[in-house]
């Protein structure tokens, strides 16, 4: 360990600012970069999810329909 | 060898082959860059010595340097899937070059930005017109041309031709960069690792940069990955076997 304690950690004898600025960027940047496509596969799901039980659906009312005539 | 490579080719190309082997993968790349990002950022941060000249403000290399790596090493993904595009008309190459724009201007931004705030406490300014920072730059316009000519057209090909032109082109401002701080005066200190020869820098510090690399490459397959499958369900989206996997989805 280079430093004696957490204040002499967080401040790096003064550059604590510029390091610690860059490293939460850094993982902001990493968490956004890796929700990013997950979010977008989650609703590329959940939007084919409903057409496809929607076509399923009308599918069945055109059959019911059909059968009553 | 050939009928070997021709299905390899085959298979890449198949982008239900790859959904399935890349879910197999993913967690197992996923657990490993992790665990060599913690460790390396711990032990960048917490363990390793500080400089001699530039004190604690050298830490910021732990991500600067692995940021900018992978900037350019993604350059190259993608201007070769922009080629193979281009070529063979294949559909994954596609794919991975529209995938690998984002991440890659992400990172060029990066490391754009950890370097000016280390420009700060090192050289007393954010920014420098210098050769190096100033064709960084233009690297991370390159990627932003590429996706906003990728979306550019409502005819999907039309999108991915002139992107994949313009990815090519780019390649010119790669070897610029590596060379930029041996051909210009520069205020961006000349490369700490050298394959070639023994590195600069002391072993103390090299180990932590050396697992962070390794730990951002791991980064930047899992965010290919990522990308490119959700890229395929999207495109794919009226085949069978999605509907299949999408219905079977609770």
């Amino acid at each position: 360990m280079q430093f004696d304690n957490l204040a002499d950690f967080l401040q790096m004898s003064g550059h604590g600012v510029y390091v610690w600025s860059a490293y939460i960027i850094v993982t902001i940047t990493i968490v956004y970069l890796v929700w990013s496509p997950l979010a977008r596969k989650r609703r590329i799901i959940t939007e084919q999810q409903r057409r496809l039980r929607r076509e399923e659906y009308e599918a069945q009312q055109k059959a019911g329909s059909s059968t009553s005539i | 060898m050939w009928s070997f490579l021709k299905k390899l080719y085959h298979k890449l190309g198949s982008p239900r082959w790859f959904y399935d082997i890349s879910g197999k993968w993913l967690p197992w790349l996923a657990l490993v860059c992790a665990g060599l990002l913690i460790t390396g950022v711990v032990w960048g941060l917490a363990f390793a010595p500080a400089d001699f000249k530039q004190g604690n403000s050298y830490r910021i290399i732990y991500i600067h340097v692995p940021a900018s790596f992978i900037a350019l090493a993604g350059y190259y993904i993608m201007a070769v899937a922009g080629a193979v595009t281009l070529i063979w008309r294949m559909k994954m190459a596609d794919v991975v070059m529209r995938s690998c724009a984002p991440i890659g201007a992400a990172m060029t931004f990066l490391a754009l930005v950890t370097g000016a705030i280390w420009g700060k406490p090192t050289w007393g300014t954010w920014w420098v017109w210098d050769a190096r920072i100033t064709s960084m730059l233009v690297l991370f316009f390159l990627y932003l041309g590429v996706i906003a000519l990728s979306e550019a057209f409502t005819n999907r090909d039309a999108g991915s031709k002139a992107s994949a032109v313009l990815a090519l082109v780019g390649t010119v401002n790669i070897p610029i960069i590596y060379k930029s701080v041996d051909w210009w005066y520069s205020l961006h200190q000349p490369a700490t690792l050298k394959i070639t020869e023994e590195s600069t820098m002391h072993p103390d510090m090299l180990y932590p940069l050396l697992i962070m690399i390794s730990g951002f490459y791991l980064l930047y397959a899992v965010l290919l990955i990522l990308n490119v499958r959700t890229e395929i369900l999207s495109r794919e989206h009226r085949t069978k076997w999605v509907k299949a996997l999408v219905l079977a989805r609770p």
